[in-house]
């Protein structure tokens, strides 16, 4: 329904949506009692929602329809899940630790592989693995390996950084700020559009409102 | 027996499921899709464990004056949602349910992360200062990144080409170095469990 | 107190009206920012581009609202852009928020677009545990997911004829602002290989350039400029460009900010050091 079309429910709606983040927004001048309502209810309709979401579209299709059309095998992993629970009871809280030991045994055993051949095996073949050309291609490929040999040798704190190794991890502690630096201005830009959508969002409300 | 068959449970599947990954036969596959279906299946059913967690706090400062309103509020909305949503089709766009989570939920926590946006001008007010020669780095990257958004004609087109480069060459070096680390630091924590010396996921007795 | 001093203690309310102002004039009087395209997003826009009318992408959509503002656009950009070349989409969802956003999406675009779901795209639901939901898909969709988002058995989907798993699909889009990025990298990339492209947020889009070096990522879309970049190849203009007249304002305030802020620091910096040499 284009903003044009609204009808009662949709002023109604978008008005309490437009209220709700009035009452956030009043946080800045300080903490009160219409920013602590809304973020309690925030709390209580997002667990409600991810409760509802949780039973139809998870607790039904993976469990309770497999179960019924005779997939009896689903009934292991359903006690593993219901011994989860026990956690709550002092007495009967080991129970848990057999379903945590098989998904954390299955999570780990998986992970091994897939990190060590993403964040290492592959990283280094980029670093390493092209040849470094007469050109600014070349030229910045070196400057990678450079930098990232001086920042892996910041980050080694087995010995102290002295003498020729104090010179290498200095030079990775000013690509590191370079690289927070960065990482800085681009968080600016992410924060600052959380807000221009707001801003967006009331605008076009208001307009609805007066403007028609 | 405790902690043991925990610890023996642990070091069984994670081998299973490291060896598996050089073993690429049809049962091995059948363990590894089928290990992973039941890891998902436990999920589903441990999840609540939060919600419950929350519901019961919630519950208990009913008694207590100052958030007894408050925490009315919370266990209000939570049961508007799940009583809106007893019947599967309610949870289809149009429906109450996800007008709910459209105009409450969407607004609210969309507003409260971007009250970010003033606490990061104010905190680049309050502590981004040149102090000295590593800060006064930090400064002028991120001076160089924000100038992006500002058109300033050809020292634009200039100064987009060294956003890329820095993004691309000092920025990059570094993050390999930290995800390198990252890599390294994973794989041993997750070895040490599997061999059963990291034992924290356990909790105390 | 002289004036250096007192610009370096201001109350912290005068800095967020300052910001407020900053995103409120934009919308009374806007104006249009050129839009430079990088080559990390034109290589996601080529990829789609690249693709035949019934060829499949799986768009995997994990974020929430509170991040909706940097990555919803990209995500109708992108989606745009798959229906109008006649794509197949296969969406997921593993964000515990996801679900509604996707709906919001896919409803919307495949009503302008006349598709149809179950034939034209499907949406497949959510599942926790990110990972391991990762490595099911991996082998088979219809292993963590036998039924779609709306109760259909996958089977039973004319758009799920033929596909088991991602060496069906052409690529993966995921599109998130969480560590999600992480896991598609690790379990998705690194253990099936498939052609894998990111939009995720400002914030985060530093952290992932050297997966683009390394070739782990096709592409990346950062933040709602990259979202602005996307929506002007694709010619949708949507939230993003909107969006990029507020950047500029609030940019130049917090820079003028911190310009502020470095002037008072080092003229009350000077001002302390010449009255301790005046002292000694």
């Amino acid at each position: 329904m284009t903003p044009q079309e609204w009808g009662l429910y949709e002023y109604i709606f978008n008005g309490v949506a437009a209220l709700l983040t009035l009452c956030i927004f009043s946080f800045l001048y300080k903490d009160n009692p219409f920013y602590k309502f809304a973020e309690r209810l925030v709390a209580g309709v997002a667990t409600g929602y991810f409760t509802m979401l949780l039973f139809w579209t998870n607790f039904m299709d993976k469990v309770y329809d497999p179960l019924k059309a005779g997939q009896w095998w689903y009934i292991f992993p359903a006690v593993l899940g219901v011994m989860m629970w026990t956690r709550f009871s002092k007495k009967w809280a080991w129970v848990s630790r057999y379903s945590i030991a098989f998904y954390i045994g299955i999570g780990s055993g998986v992970s091994i592989t897939v990190y060590l051949y993403t964040y290492l095996f592959k990283q280094l073949q980029a670093t390493i693995g092209f040849p470094i050309t007469m050109d600014i291609a070349g030229l910045n490929q070196f400057l990678v390996i450079i930098a990232v040999l001086s920042a892996l040798v910041y980050f080694f704190f087995s010995t102290p950084h002295k003498g020729a190794l104090g010179f290498v991890s200095k030079i990775g502690i000013y690509v590191i700020m370079i690289c927070f630096g960065a990482g800085f201005g681009l968080t600016v830009m992410g924060r600052v559009a959380l807000l221009v959508n707001r801003v967006i969002f009331l605008k076009g409300y208001l307009i609805q409102l007066f403007g028609g | 027996m405790k902690r043991e068959i925990p610890i023996l449970i642990v070091g069984i599947t994670g081998f299973a499921m490291l060896i598996q990954y050089f073993i690429p036969t049809d049962w091995s596959e059948f363990i590894f899709t089928y290990s992973q279906d039941w890891v998902i299946v436990i999920g589903i059913i441990a999840m609540p464990l939060g919600i419950w967690s929350l519901v019961k706090a919630n519950v208990n400062k009913l008694k207590v004056p100052g958030e007894r309103f408050y925490s009315a509020v919370l266990l209000g909305g939570f049961l508007i949602m799940v009583l809106t949503c007893l019947k599967e089709e309610s949870r289809m766009a149009g429906s109450f349910h996800m007008d709910l989570f459209n105009y409450v939920l969407v607004p609210i926590q969309a507003t409260i992360f971007s009250l970010l946006a003033f606490f990061i001008a104010s905190a680049a007010y309050r502590a981004f200062r040149a102090r000295s020669i590593l800060a006064t780095i930090l400064l002028l990257t991120a001076f160089l990144i924000m100038a992006r958004f500002i058109p300033l004609g050809p020292i634009s087109i200039i100064n987009l080409k060294i956003d890329a480069w820095i993004l691309q060459v000092p920025n990059m070096a570094a993050n390999r170095a930290i995800m390198m680390g990252i890599g390294l630091g994973a794989t041993a924590t997750a070895m040490k469990i599997i061999l059963g010396i990291e034992r924290t996921y356990m909790g105390h007795d | 107190m002289n004036i250096f001093q007192k610009m370096m203690q201001i109350d912290r309310r005068w800095v967020y009206l300052a910001i407020g102002l900053a995103v409120i004039i934009p919308s009374i009087k806007s104006f249009d920012v050129p839009v430079t395209v990088s080559p990390e997003v034109k290589r996601i826009y080529d990829f789609v581009d690249s693709l035949q009318a019934g060829d499949y992408v799986f768009i995997c959509v994990d974020y929430d609202p509170s991040s909706m503002a940097e990555l919803n656009p990209m995500a109708v950009a992108i989606v745009n852009q798959a229906f109008v070349k006649d794509l197949k989409a296969i969406f997921v969802t593993l964000s515990q928020f996801g679900p509604g956003l996707v709906e919001q999406i896919t409803s919307q675009l495949a009503a302008n677009h006349n598709k149809i779901n179950g034939v034209d795209y499907a949406f497949l639901g959510y599942r926790p545990y990110p990972a391991i939901t990762i490595l099911a898909m991996g082998v088979d969709f219809s292993v963590p997911f036998p039924q779609d988002y709306y109760g259909t058995p996958l089977d039973s989907l004319p758009v799920m004829n033929g596909i088991k798993n991602f060496d069906d699909v052409k690529g993966v889009i995921e599109i998130t602002s969480g560590n999600t990025a992480d896991f598609w990298l690790i379990y998705g990339n690194g253990r099936y290989g498939f052609p894998l492209a990111i939009g995720i947020t400002g914030v985060m889009s530093a952290n992932y350039y050297q997966y683009l070096s390394s070739g782990q990522l096709f592409g990346i879309i950062p933040g709602v400029k990259g979202a602005a970049e996307y929506e002007e190849l694709v010619g949708f203009p949507g939230e993003g460009k909107a969006q990029m007249a507020y950047q500029v304002i609030a940019h130049s305030v917090i820079i003028i900010f911190i310009i502020i802020s470095n002037v008072a620091y080092f003229a009350t910096r000077k001002r302390k050091a010449g009255l301790e040499g005046g002292n000694q």
